[in-house]
C-alpha cells in the first residue's frame, strides 16, 4: 500500500524529471542471523523508453592468483592485482540491453560484466593475453561467490510508466556503500538517470565483535583467552563426577 | 539455525558447529588426544578460511585443555618444572610460528604450508600408530616380563644445563624439553593444533618421562602456548573468531564426556588402530585436494583481509 502511494507521488514528480526511482530501504543490516536480503526498486518514467538498473558495490583492490603444478602439487604461482574492483555487481533491464543500447553507451556506463572497467596495477608485467584470462578468472570467481550475476535481472513495467525490480543480496554480501543507478533509455540515448545510495553494514553483536577485534586487537585476544578458559573451567566443574 | 561468524565472515549452521565440536570432542575423549589436528581440517572443509580456522582452533584447544588439565591436576599428574621448561621453548616457538604465518600469508603460500604440514604429520603419525596398534593386537596376551630400566639415556640427555626433574625422576639437559617445546610451538601456530600428538610421543620416547606424567604435563603447557598463539594471532592477523571457538567448545566439552565413557568399552590397541585410520583418512583427503586438478586454477584474494575467498579445489 505504502509502495503504491510512493509510486503515485513518484508519477506526479516524474513530469518534471524523465525518471524517478527509489528503493524500499536504503540500509541492509547484516545481523547475527543474516541470510541475505531482497530489496524492491521502483520508479516511474515520463513516457516510453527502456529502463536499465545497475547495482554496484564499493571498489576494492583484488588479487587473482593462478596455480601451477609443481612436483605433482598445485601451488599458487603468478598473481595479478586489480586496482578497483566493485565487490558486487548486478544489472537488470526490461529487455536485453543488447537490443536497444548502442555499444558506445554500454561501454560508457559499464552496462554488463564485459564492460566493467577493472584494470591491473600499472606495474603488472603479465602479457596481454594472460591478462585476459586473469580478468575472466576474476569475473568467474566473483560469479561463483554469488557477488556478480552473469545475466540480467528483470525490470517489469506496471502499465506504461511504473516499473519495479527486485534486487537480491546473498548472505555473503560485502559491507560498504553501494550505488544504484537507474537509466531511462529512449532511441539509443540516456534521457534520464538517477543514482541512489545503499548502505550495507554489519549491525548488532557481530558488528561490535568485528570492530572490537580490529580496533583493540590485543585486548580482544586476551578476552578470547579468558572466555575460553572460563568455558573450559565450567566444563570441568560441570562434569566433575566422571 | 544459521549464525553469522563475525571474524570468519560467513554464516554457518549452529547445530552443525555444535555437532562438529561434539564429534571431535568425543574422538578426543575416546583417544585422549586434543583433536585440533582433526578439527582444523574439518573447519577448512566447512569453508572457514584456513587462516581463521587455524587461529580459532588455538583458542578452542586452550579451553579444552583447561577443562582436561583439572582431572590430571587432582591426581597430581603434572610435572610443573618440566612443564615450565617445555613452555619456555613453546612460547618462543609459537611466537616465531605466528610471525612465520604472517610472512607466508603475505606470499600467498600459507594454505599450501598448512596443507603440507598436515599431510606430513598426519601420514607419519597415522602410519606409526597403525603399525604399533597392529603389533599390539598380534601379541596381546603375551606379556613382556622383561624389566625395563627407568629410561634409556641417549646423547640428547647429556647436553649442557642438566637439571633434576623430581616428579618425572629424571636428570637430563633442560635444552631437550626446551627444544621440543620450541618445535611444537611452531606447529601450534602454523597448524592450529595443540601439538599433543607430537608432544606426547616426544615426551615418552625422547625425554623418557613416565607415561602417567605425560598427558597432564603436556596439557599444562598447551594451555599457555595456545593462549600465546591466540593473543598473537588476534593482534597481528585478526583471525581469532571467539564466537566460533565458544560454539565448538560447548560441543567439545559434552562430546569429550561421551567419548571418555565409550572408551571404557574398547581395548586400547583397538582404539589406537581406529584413531590411526581416522588420521590417515583426513590425511588422504588433504593430500587429494593438493594433487587433484582444481576446478578453477585461479583464486581471488582480497589484499585487505588476505584470506582466500574463492577458488576450486
Amino acid at each position: 500500500m505504502l509502495a503504491v502511494m510512493f509510486l503515485l507521488t513518484a508519477t506526479a514528480t516524474a513530469r518534471a524529471e524523465a525518471l524517478v526511482a527509489d528503493l524500499s530501504s536504503h540500509l541492509i543490516a547484516i545481523t547475527t542471523g543474516f541470510q541475505g536480503s531482497e530489496l524492491l526498486l521502483f520508479g516511474a518514467t515520463d513516457g516510453d523508453g527502456d529502463v536499465v538498473v545497475l547495482v554496484r558495490g564499493p571498489e576494492e583492490p583484488l588479487k587473482v592468483r593462478r596455480k601451477d603444478r609443481i612436483g605433482g602439487i598445485w601451488v599458487n604461482r603468478e598473481e595479478v592485482t586489480f586496482e578497483k574492483v566493485p565487490v558486487f555487481f548486478r544489472m537488470a533491464s526490461n529487455r536485453p540491453v543488447g537490443d536497444f543500447v548502442p555499444y558506445a553507451l554500454l561501454s560508457r556506463h559499464q552496462l554488463g560484466l564485459s564492460f566493467l572497467e577493472i584494470s591491473a596495477a600499472a606495474e603488472e608485467s603479465v602479457a596481454q593475453a594472460e591478462m585476459v584470462s586473469f580478468r575472466a578468472a576474476l569475473i568467474r570467481g566473483k560469479t561463483r561467490e554469488g557477488l556478480y550475476a552473469p545475466g540480467e535481472g528483470k525490470v517489469t513495467f506496471l502499465g506504461e510508466r511504473l516499473f519495479r525490480t527486485n534486487v537480491v543480496f546473498p548472505p555473503n554480501v560485502p559491507t560498504g556503500t553501494y550505488t544504484i543507478e537507474v537509466f531511462l533509455i529512449r532511441d539509443g540515448h540516456v534521457v534520464g538517470a538517477q543514482t541512489t545510495p545503499l548502505i550495507v553494514s554489519k549491525v548488532g553483536l557481530g558488528a561490535e565483535v568485528f570492530l572490537f577485534a580490529h580496533r583493540h586487537a590485543a585486548f580482544y585476544g586476551i578476552l578470547s583467552v579468558i572466555l575460553a578458559m572460563l568455558a573450559g573451567w565450567l566444563g570441568a566443574v560441570a562434569f566433575r563426577r566422571v | 539455525m544459521q549464525v553469522y561468524l563475525p571474524i570468519a565472515e560467513i554464516s554457518v549452521n549452529v547445530f552443525y558447529l555444535l555437532g562438529l565440536g561434539g564429534l571431535v570432542g568425543a574422538l578426543s575423549g575416546l583417544f585422549g588426544v586434543g583433536g585440533g589436528f582433526l578439527m582444523t581440517p574439518f573447519l577448512i572443509f566447512t569453508g572457514i578460511p584456513p587462516a581463521v580456522a587455524v587461529a580459532t582452533e588455538a583458542n578452542q584447544i586452550l579451553g579444552a585443555s583447561v577443562s582436561g588439565v583439572f582431572a590430571h591436576w587432582r591426581r597430581s599428574n603434572v610435572d610443573f618444572k618440566m612443564g615450565f621448561i617445555l613452555l619456555a621453548g613453546g612460547l618462543v616457538g609459537s611466537s616465531f610460528g605466528v610471525w612465520l604465518f604472517s610472512v607466508l600469508r603475505g606470499f600467498g603460500q600459507i594454505d599450501l604450508v598448512i596443507a603440507l604440514a598436515y599431510v606430513v604429520f598426519l601420514s607419519v603419525i597415522g602410519a606409526l600408530m597403525l603399525v604399533e596398534s597392529g603389533r599390539a593386537m598380534f601379541r596381546h596376551r603375551r606379556r613382556e616380563a622383561a624389566q625395563r630400566k627407568l629410561h634409556k639415556h641417549i646423547w640428547l640427555h647429556g647436553l649442557p644445563l642438566k637439571t633434576r626433574f623430581r616428579k618425572s625422576k629424571l636428570y637430563i639437559s633442560a635444552l631437550l624439553p626446551a627444544g621440543i617445546g620450541f618445535f611444537v610451538g611452531i606447529l601450534a601456530a602454523i597448524m592450529g593444533v595443540g601439538g599433543g600428538f607430537v608432544m606426547v610421543p616426544a615426551m615418552i620416547y625422547l625425554i623418557g618421562m613416565p607415561t602417567s606424567m605425560v598427558v597432564g604435563t603436556s596439557l599444562f603447557q598447551i594451555i599457555f602456548v595456545t593462549a600465546n598463539v591466540t593473543i598473537l594471532q588476534a593482534y597481528y592477523n585478526q583471525t581469532v573468531d571467539a564466537f566460533l571457538a565458544l560454539l565448538l567448545l560447548v560441543g567439545g566439552v559434552i562430546g569429550a564426556q561421551i567419548g571418555t565413557r565409550a572408551g571404557s568399552f574398547l581395548r586400547g590397541e583397538q582404539l589406537r588402530g581406529l584413531l590411526a585410520l581416522v588420521v590417515l583418512g583426513v590425511c588422504a583427503r588433504i593430500f587429494f585436494d593438493l594433487v587433484a586438478t582444481p576446478d578453477d586454477l585461479f583464486s581471488l584474494v582480497s589484499p585487505t583481509t588476505s584470506t582466500a575467498s574463492s577458488g576450486g579445489r
